[in-house]
């Protein structure tokens, strides 16, 4: 058990400090990363790439760091970014999803043109997954995409996409060969979103934003080459994609964060004159997710000691993604019912804007929500867990469904 | 940075797991637990030969100067087995207070003999550890008087240590004029509980602290880091059982463990349980090298570990059916285990209230 850092994570750290003292007013504001990315935003990007604190492991020939992957120096600059409440850079779907699939199974010729632009910002994808047929029972996709002249002909709808409004590509799930099973008849295409046939309309969401959206297609033309792997390895594709999106371990930094400013909240909430900190049921509420935080941050450094030494965790990192939505909204609940009646009345400034505790809160409280339905819901993480992580039997399949679904 | 346990602490842990599970098989664990004294002549004597008596005691007394880090780790191992022994009070805690409350010749005539497993001192706390119960006591001179109830560990005690209000530490001999114990078969048939009556009763006192308060309260954290890893243990056995039986119980023609119902609830467990255990290990770590985090941390495991675990025996439980509801099983006993535990050195609600007045939230 040693929890200090060796000399080279020291050094970098320092690193880290003197950068942000430096730039750290450059950056725009924590968080709201649900829209596309402003100027300023890009900029601060292109600062993160040229001291390699984005893009650190991307060989430098697609615009990265070109250094060995290191997760003890990735935790070490999540830590220091967070610590400083300076932006960490982007983590959208493209970054995080698809530019690590693309550096395990892309052409040269795919990372040459995708890599760099998705990491400056330039590009922003969407992921063309469900449709309303088939979420959780994601292998049954049904868009159609049919191989005339050397160009795919795609033909279908994808629903709940988030992102799409802004985006400029999507990686699409799709089925080209309907004559073969349902895992093996689907493949994985890059298509632009500006291509003609291809319709976008924002889905109002609870939250009363657009966060998502339907995509219908008509006849729409993909060029051959667009395809990842080959025909029929879309599924493998899917599964190596999904991989990068669960193995984001940077959640307890959130929680964290979200903790302390729950703290503040309680701390400066009062009711009759009485900060509802010093307000049993509230404060013991408070008190039961700090323990669960603490618990949390320990299970993460756990988790990261043993990405480092390449172990695999096995059903340690399988319990992330429903433990920590859980948590989340647990959180926000709590912010929420601080806020009481007086954080009900909230009008939302938009996504660009930069909201006031109420609107956050109770946008976070709801977003938590969809958290737990998107990215294979917390049922079907549950499945997991128990499938693959306790090894208990599966559900009899019953025709085609799939038991364990998404993941 | 290296979050986890080193490779002599996995050994240790290995071998301690060995041991247990060779010496306690269910019948072996029956008989111990029905007398209800919580402690095994044997078990103690191979206990020794493995080295888990000198644990934490400095080298230099003869023992192995280990930390609570590795303290919370065999505890673990304890828990699992549902082991009768006397390990949170007698191997942790007793040793602990000396040096912290003690002077070096005392530390001198004890701590050698703990090592050697010869003496077992039982720590009991005069009120600061938020027990239900009676708890006071009070010294005149090298006399101590009163009565404290509750007190764990303390089934082969050859030695009580009372923390008094004021952070001083009276050692009393067991069968001495003066003091009477009397010992109860708790819930948990694997650990007694003891009450102790002191009437003018001829004690050694600890008081060589700078800080009196500050070093009880270092004992007492350290008791709630190892109580909580114990039941960690405890809730590892039951969740491991109902895995297993999950997935050799037939109904309606399918293993019930391909129920959602019954996948879900142990989903859940493993769920809130897993990150249980790095919350463990950063509080003994804590205990060993953040003085900083070290009451916090140990007010939050004791609280959290526990409210998880009781869900965790429920859970459990009901996976197993009416079979979980007998006494056949033997999973009452760590179900049982786990209640004990939450009830010893402050309850999760005390150690919350404890955690808020830290942060000046109270
Ligand atoms: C905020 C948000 C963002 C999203 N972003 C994207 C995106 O960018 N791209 C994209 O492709 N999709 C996206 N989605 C869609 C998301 O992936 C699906 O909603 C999700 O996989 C669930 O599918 P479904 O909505 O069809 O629900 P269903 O699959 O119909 O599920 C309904 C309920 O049944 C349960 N259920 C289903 N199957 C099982 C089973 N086998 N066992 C137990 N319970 C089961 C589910 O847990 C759920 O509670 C997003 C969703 C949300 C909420």
């Amino acid at each position: 058990m040693d929890l200090s850092l060796s000399e080279q994570y020291q050094a970098l750290q320092a690193e880290i400090r003197a950068f942000v003292a430096k730039h750290g007013h450059k950056s725009p504001k924590v968080g709201g990363g649900r829209k596309r990315p402003d100027q300023k935003t890009l900029d601060w990007q292109k600062t993160l790439l040229e001291h390699g604190y984005v893009g650190r492991t991307i060989p430098t020939e697609y615009g990265g760091a070109g250094k060995q992957p290191d997760v003890m120096e990735a935790a070490v600059i999540a830590a220091e970014f967070a610590r400083a409440n300076v932006y960490a850079g982007l983590t959208n779907q493209g970054v995080s999803m698809l530019v690590p699939t693309l550096l395990e199974v892309g052409t040269e010729e795919q990372k040459r043109a995708y890599v760099g632009p998705t990491i400056r910002g330039d590009l922003i994808w969407c992921q063309g997954y469900s449709e309303p047929g088939n979420g959780s029972d994601l292998a049954n996709a049904q868009t159609k995409a049919e191989l005339v002249d050397g160009n795919w002909i795609v033909n279908g709808q994808k629903i709940w996409t988030s992102s799409a409004h802004y985006a400029d590509m999507m990686f699409l799930l799709c089925r080209t060969e309907p004559e073969k099973s349902k895992h093996e008849g689907l493949s994985y295409l890059l298509l632009s979103m500006d291509s003609p046939g291809l319709d976008r309309r924002p889905l109002k969401t609870m939250t009363g934003r657009s966060e998502f959206n339907e995509v219908f297609f008509t006849d729409v033309k993909v060029p051959e080459s667009q395809i990842l792997v080959g025909r029929g390895k879309g599924w493998y594709v899917a599964n190596v994609t999904l991989k990068h999106e669960r193995s984001m371990i940077g959640d307890a930094g959130k929680m964290t964060a979200r903790l302390e400013q729950l703290i503040a909240l309680l701390g400066k909430t009062e009711i009759d004159g009485v900060p509802l900190i010093r307000q049993p049921e509230f404060r013991d509420r408070l008190l039961r997710l700090q323990g669960e935080t603490i618990a949390w941050k320990a299970h993460n450094l756990r988790l990261l000691t043993e990405a480092a030494q390449g172990i695999d965790s096995g059903v340690k990192r399988m319990i992330i993604k429903y433990g920590g939505t859980m948590l989340g909204f647990r959180l926000s609940s709590l912010a929420v019912d601080a806020l009481g009646s007086a954080g009900l009345p909230f009008e939302s400034a938009g996504e660009d804007a930069e909201d006031d505790d109420a609107t956050t809160w109770n946008i976070d409280y709801m977003y938590d929500v969809g958290l737990m339905i998107g990215g294979g819901s917390n049922n079907i993480q549950k499945n997991i867990i128990g499938e693959r992580g306790l090894d208990l039997p599966r559900e009899p399949k019953v025709q085609t469904a799939a038991a364990v679904g998404r993941g | 940075m290296e979050f986890g346990l080193s490779l002599e602490q996995r050994q240790f842990d290995d071998s301690l797991r060995d041991f247990l599970k060779d010496r306690l098989p269910m019948e072996q664990l029956r008989a111990l637990a029905e007398p209800g004294g919580g402690y095994d002549e044997s078990l103690w004597n191979g206990l020794s030969q493995l080295g888990l008596h000198g644990l934490i005691v400095p080298e230099r007394f003869g023992g192995a100067g280990l930390g609570i880090l590795d303290a919370a780790v065999s505890a673990e191992a304890l828990g699992f087995a549902a082991a009768p022994v006397p390990f949170a009070g007698t191997t942790v805690m007793a040793p602990l207070a000396f040096m912290h409350s003690a002077t070096e010749a005392q530390q001198d005539d004890y701590l050698p003999n703990v090592a050697a497993g010869e003496y077992r001192i039982a720590v009991g706390f005069a009120g600061l550890a938020g027990q239900t119960g009676a708890n006071n006591a009070t010294l005149d001179g090298a006399k101590l008087s009163g009565t404290v109830t509750g007190i764990m560990d303390a089934g082969a005690a050859t030695h009580y240590l009372i923390y008094l209000r004021d952070g001083t530490a009276a050692v009393v001999e067991a069968n001495t004029p003066g003091v009477t114990a009397t010992q109860h078969r708790a819930l948990d048939r694997t650990r007694p509980l003891v009450d102790l009556r002191f009437e003018n009763a001829p004690a050694e006192i600890l008081s060589a602290a700078n800080d009196k308060l500050q070093a009880a309260r270092t004992v007492l954290n350290a008791g709630r880091v190892v109580l909580a890893a114990d039941t960690l243990g405890a809730a590892q056995t039951m969740l491991d059982r109902a895995v297993a039986f999950a997935k050799e119980r037939v109904q309606f023609g399918r293993v019930i463990g391909s129920f959602q119902g019954v996948k879900y609830m142990l989903a859940d467990c493993v769920t809130a349980l897993e990150p249980c255990r790095g919350m463990v290990w950063y509080a003994g770590h804590a205990q060993d090298s953040l003085p900083d985090e070290a009451s916090l941390t140990a007010c939050h495991t004791k609280a959290h570990v526990q409210d998880v675990a009781r869900d965790v025996s429920r859970m459990t439980t009901e996976t197993h059916g009416g079979m979980g509801f007998t006494d056949l099983l033997g999973l009452h006993f760590w179900f049982k285990r786990i209640a004990f535990n939450r009830q010893i050195l402050g309850g999760p609600e005390r150690c919350r209230q404890e955690a808020a007045e830290l942060q000046g939230w109270a």
